[in-house]
């Protein structure tokens, strides 16, 4: 794999390549579950499938997000859209047993999960599934979430990323325990302001020397946190511009943290609507759309700023005339917008839909959609746009969001594929076993050897 | 659920399989074929030992008819994880996952964690709390509760799901905490999984919150009394399994040979293929199941398989496994509804 990776050095250099991850949400309007051939989001079939089709178009990785408490609206669950999701590294540790090659990828909370714990599951599932893991580092913590666990939402929300830091140190010590593959294994000790670790790990360095770190903070200290800790950045910035300026922006941050200008790799969420022409790709969209935003689902949006009930309103009418109530909440509803800026956001975005003439439905597909991570049209068109992408390492690949399970990544792989393929620009096979492998990353280096890690908050 | 058919049922222990995803196959697909009715995985601290519901989940898509059924702690994990957790090994194996609840006794335990460690009754406090939550939350969604009803636009039935409001009781030893609730997944597809717990752990959690109890005894021939002692506390509803350490003659050498010592603190058998068909067959007509934990996990499998189990088979004293079975199936238990469910009439006994 050494001729894949790229030695530390201060310029960047596009790889040329793009690399592809499969984002299997489980939750949010993002998913159809109305079209007939919405298939189940909990059967393992929906996994494997989704997984071996990825598997059949040469992804890099497989993403499971973590479900740590069911949203709600108006203070009951959500009913509108897709909800109830299994156990990301449950399921992940499933489908090691029915794929060879692709990374398995899970998001991880570092508030409602312990480091040695985390580190030693993270570890069985990367030792399993032959070096194929990978940790998608998330940082989010709050009382309302914090209802479901025994340590609650503790932190102070300026201490996450310290407290995460520590964390994902005392990780990565736990990874580097063992000598050998049959030890021994250093001490890890630990002792933070937000807990303390004293372990002796269990388990061996894996095919890939430990899970590849993924991380999508997007704040200037969560990109500082991915410069100096993670592999892979998961961006919120696909538009081509915009991937520029990250890409400039990380690099410049990699290097401040005293690591390589390609050290930290970059693949933002994407979502695809492709077709044989533009004009039966538009057609899908506008079918996409419809069946993501129906009409109760814009007036449950709105709900969700107005803080009230709107269910007397006109899906096809214009944006209600009531006021908001103006409620001084802590966050208490998993999403959405709070507090006194309710009523002038109101009083803004009823102006906005007056100009454009847009009904509520209307108005809210466009605040939903997400123009900036959607690529629409033929297949050769978008595989034109993403070959440029690659040329000048915009981004090192997309984490792919489909909107149908289990069947919504079939015309990527069967389609865009190919003709990635054919511009050079996308893998022809695996280029090993390991996740680290796919994505031309460097094995890290073991620390100097001690008996005993002390890592320091 | 009162009565049992009288054939029992075998488990195994897969420790000694080791991480790799090659070795874990091997030795669950040997289970299987073998005829075993259930393979656990325990979770204690050890050099090598990857985590146990991880290496059941790995078997769930490899596997058609054998439980799978890890140690599960319960004194450092959060019981809103570990509950969705196992509901989740329940999607990947089809329904067949159970739990063997674990309550953490050493101190490295707690050292990793970084909290003081606990003993005796706060251990069987955390156990039962932990059962207590677990059931809530997988009763949390009603069955049914996704909808997916196009002309309501609703994907969920929000009146099928449920607050657990859970909170630990006033006396409880260790930290107390708060689990409000749904569960972040639909019910599981047992409903209930079967939760086993070690008998050491009953008394604080009470028998009617468990599906089965495995029992220890020091020496084989004490292992018939502790069954019949435990069965006389849990009744005839809650499975009783045995547990017994196992090394054959095998590969031509005798089973003394084969092992210095047990270390299993546990009642342990060494000797032929026909002794340990003797022992099994009068084991399992006063317990449900006996659990076997070979000393050598290969070795002694491959002789399980081929001489043990088919002598059991052909004097009916195993249970006959059902193809894509549950493992509630297994243990002769019913599926119930949710606690919660009120839109048909909850059976007797739902809540467990």
């Amino acid at each position: 794999m050494s001729q894949h990776t790229r030695a530390k050095s201060d310029a960047f250099t596009p790889s040329g390549q793009l690399q592809f991850g499969v984002f299997f949400q489980g939750v949010n309007s993002g998913t159809i579950w109305k079209a007939p051939e919405s298939g189940s989001q909990t059967d393992f079939e929906s996994f494997r499938r989704i997984a071996q089709t990825a598997e059949r178009g040469l992804f890099a990785a497989f993403f499971l997000g973590e479900g740590l408490r069911l949203r709600e609206h108006l203070g009951r669950p959500h009913a509108l859209d897709v909800a109830g999701r299994p156990d990301a590294q449950t399921t992940l540790a499933a489908l090691a047993s029915v794929t060879r090659n692709i990374g398995l990828v899970a998001t991880q909370n570092t508030t409602y999960n312990d480091p040695a714990d985390l580190a030693h599951r993270l570890a069985s599932l990367d030792l399993i599934s032959g070096g194929r893991a990978a940790w998608n580092i998330v940082t989010t913590d709050n009382a309302w979430t914090g209802a479901n666990f025994r340590r609650g939402g503790y932190l102070d929300h300026a201490d996450r990323y310290k407290h995460a830091e520590a964390f994902v140190e005392t990780a990565k010590r736990i990874w580097d325990s063992w000598e050998t593959p049959v030890g021994p294994a250093r001490r890890v000790l630990h002792e933070g302001r937000h807990y303390a670790v004293d372990v002796t790990p269990r388990l061996p360095r894996s095919a890939q020397y430990r899970p590849v770190l993924f991380q999508a903070g997007d704040s200037p200290e969560g990109r500082n946190f991915a410069a100096r800790q993670a592999d892979v950045i998961f961006s919120a910035h696909p538009k081509f511009d915009d991937a520029v300026e990250f890409r400039k922006d990380l690099v410049e941050r990699s290097l401040a943290a005293g690591r390589g200008a390609n050290a930290v790799q970059i693949m933002p969420a994407g979502e695809f609507i492709l077709a044989s022409t533009a004009a039966e790709a538009a057609e899908k969209k506008e079918w996409v759309r419809s069946l993501q935003i129906g009409p109760q689902q814009a007036i449950a949006y709105l709900e969700q700023f107005w803080g009230r009930e709107l269910s007397s309103y006109d899906p096809d009418g214009p944006l209600p005339d009531t006021d908001p109530m103006v409620e001084e909440t802590s966050e208490t509803r998993g999403s959405g917008f709070h507090g006194a800026k309710a009523r002038q956001l109101a009083d803004q975005w009823r102006a906005e839909a007056k100009d454009k003439g847009l009904s509520i439905r209307q108005f809210v597909t466009s605040k939903t959609a997400r123009i900036d991570s959607t690529f629409t049209g033929s297949y050769t068109a978008v595989a034109d746009q993403l070959a440029e992408y690659a040329r000048v390492g915009a981004v090192d690949g997309f984490n792919i969001s489909p909107w149908l399970i289990p069947t919504g990544l079939d015309d990527i792989v069967n389609h865009l594929v190919p003709e990635l393929q054919e511009r050079g620009v996308y893998p022809t096979e695996y280029r090993g076993s390991t996740l680290r492998e796919h994505l031309g990353l460097e094995t890290p280096v073991r620390s100097a050897d001690e008996a005993v890690e002390r890592v320091r908050a | 659920m009162s009565t049992y058919p009288r054939a029992g049922f075998l488990a195994i222990e897969l420790d000694g399989a080791g991480w790799a995803g090659a070795d874990i196959t091997r030795a669950v697909l040997a289970a299987e074929s073998a005829g075993f009715h259930a393979a656990t995985f325990t979770d204690a601290p050890a050099p090598g030992r990857a985590n146990a519901l991880h290496r059941a989940a790995f078997a769930g898509p490899l596997t058609r008819s054998i439980a799978l059924v890890p140690e599960v702690d319960t004194v450092y994990t959060e019981p809103f994880h570990i509950s969705t957790q196992l509901a989740s090994l329940d999607y990947v194996s089809g329904g067949r996952a159970g739990w063997i609840v674990t309550a953490a006794e050493s101190p490295e335990a707690a050292a990793a964690v970084g909290r003081p460690s606990g003993t005796g009754g706060a251990l069987g406090q955390e156990a039962a709390a932990s059962i207590e939550v677990s059931r809530r939350l997988w009763d949390s969604w009603e069955d049914g509760a996704v909808i997916r009803d196009v002309a309501t636009g609703r994907y969920i039935d929000v009146g099928k799901l449920h607050y657990v409001d859970f909170v630990t009781p006033a006396d409880f030893a260790g930290a107390g905490y708060s689990v409000k609730g749904p569960s972040i997944i639909p019910r599981p597809l047992q409903g209930q999984l079967p939760v086993l717990v070690p008998a050491s752990l009953l008394g604080e959690v009470p028998a009617d919150a468990v599906d089965g109890v495995l029992v220890s005894a020091p020496a084989a021939e004490l292992l018939v009394a502790e069954v019949r002692d435990v069965r006389a506390r849990v009744g005839a509803a809650v499975a009783v399994i045995a547990e017994l350490d196992v090394v054959l003659d095998a590969r031509g050498q005798a089973a003394g040979s084969r092992v210095a010592a047990f270390d299993g603190g546990r009642a342990a058998f060494a000797g032929t293929a026909d002794a340990l068909t003797d022992v099994l067959e009068s084991l399992l007509a006063e317990a449900d199941g006996v659990r076997l934990h070979p000393v050598s996990l290969f070795v002694d499998l491959e002789e399980l398989g081929r001489l043990v189990l088919p002598e059991l088979r052909r004097r009916g004293a195993l249970r006959a496994r059902v193809q894509d079975g549950t493992f509630r199936d297994l243990l002769g238990l019913d599926r119930s509804a949710s606690r919660y469910a009120t839109s048909t009439a909850a059976p007797a006994g739902a809540g467990k």
